[in-house]
């Protein structure tokens, strides 16, 4: 079956697109700096969830409606509920007192703005002459996202990915059970 | 102006690029394993982000079927998800011999 016979393209573009992805992207950067800034690690974890909810929202704009949803599954609901339980695990109270930043936060800065002044060259200079990406493409309505992500993962004739998706089932294994190993009191 | 209204993928990745700045100067910069670790989780969203835009990109030439960058999105939350488990328990151990979580303090294998 032809996907694009299923769903044909929409002429009119979604209304109010900038200001969306301006509304999200700020939420997470904002998000993204008070993760670093915060001295309460409490504080750095809800800010995170804020930028991950933030990022679903950017995915669902980039018609991604299945790793919007993994996003706010697994992302915000899993692994942040994890960290969440580390945090109230191990005593805090002593580690607010004390210096937040490291000796060598100078440099890290450095290097930080480097790599930002590297990120900046390169994508001014690879716009400028248009190649690399030469315009925005006019977004249409794709309604098999999910069906096209499963196909792709499980098919035997199309999917690419089987393989991988095992070998990333193997390692979720020998990551539960580094997890249990490293946390259990003697082995 | 006109370039800052359409929202292309050039604008995803400006926004990605920003994310794994703020990423890195939490790795470089923090003392806490806690938020590192959530330094971390901040820049594989911000590639997940890129390989999502790209994947938009690339169903505009090939057609919406060529979804290999959310693949990849999916594959790099797995890797997050293992990512963390393993981290935390590591932290959870160092935590109960050391009785900190100061990174400063992890020098065991330092000579």
């Amino acid at each position: 079956m032809n996907p694009m016979a299923a769903n044909p393209p929409i002429t009119n573009p979604p209304v109010a697109t900038p200001f969306f992805f301006y509304l999200l992207a700020a939420t997470m950067i904002i998000g993204g700096i008070l993760v670093i800034t915060r001295k309460n690690a409490i504080h750095s974890a809800m800010a995170l969830i804020t930028a991950l909810l933030a990022q679903a929202g950017l995915y669902l704009m980039l018609y991604a409606p299945f790793v919007a949803g993994v996003q706010i599954i697994l992302y915000a609901g899993g692994i942040m509920v994890l960290f969440l339980f580390v945090i109230m695990l191990i005593n805090l109270e002593r580690n607010m007192k004390e210096r937040q930043f490291n000796k060598q936060w100078l440099v890290g800065i450095v290097a930080a703005a480097a790599l930002g002044g590297l990120f900046i060259t390169v994508y001014t200079t690879s716009t400028r002459g248009k190649e690399l990406f030469p315009e925005g493409r006019v977004a249409y309505a794709d309604g098999q996202n999910t069906q096209a992500i499963a196909s792709l993962l499980f098919d035997r004739g199309a999917g690419q990915y089987m393989f991988a998706f095992e070998i990333a089932s193997l390692l979720l294994l020998v990551a539960i059970i580094g997890a249990v190993v490293m946390a259990k009191k003697r082995i | 102006m006109e370039s800052l209204l359409h929202i292309t993928t050039l604008h995803y990745l400006v926004l990605g690029a920003a994310l794994f700045l703020l990423g890195v100067i939490g790795v470089l910069t923090r003392r806490n394993v806690v938020i590192v670790l959530m330094s971390i989780e901040l820049i594989l969203n911000a590639v997940n982000l890129n390989l999502v835009a790209f994947s938009r990109y690339w169903q505009g030439i090939h057609g919406p079927g060529a979804l290999h960058g959310q693949v990849f999105a999916i594959f790099v939350i797995t890797d997050a998800a293992a990512e963390a488990a393993v981290g935390l328990g590591i932290l959870i151990a160092f935590f109960r011999n050391k009785e900190t979580v100061n990174v400063d303090e992890v020098n065991l294998l330092k000579w």
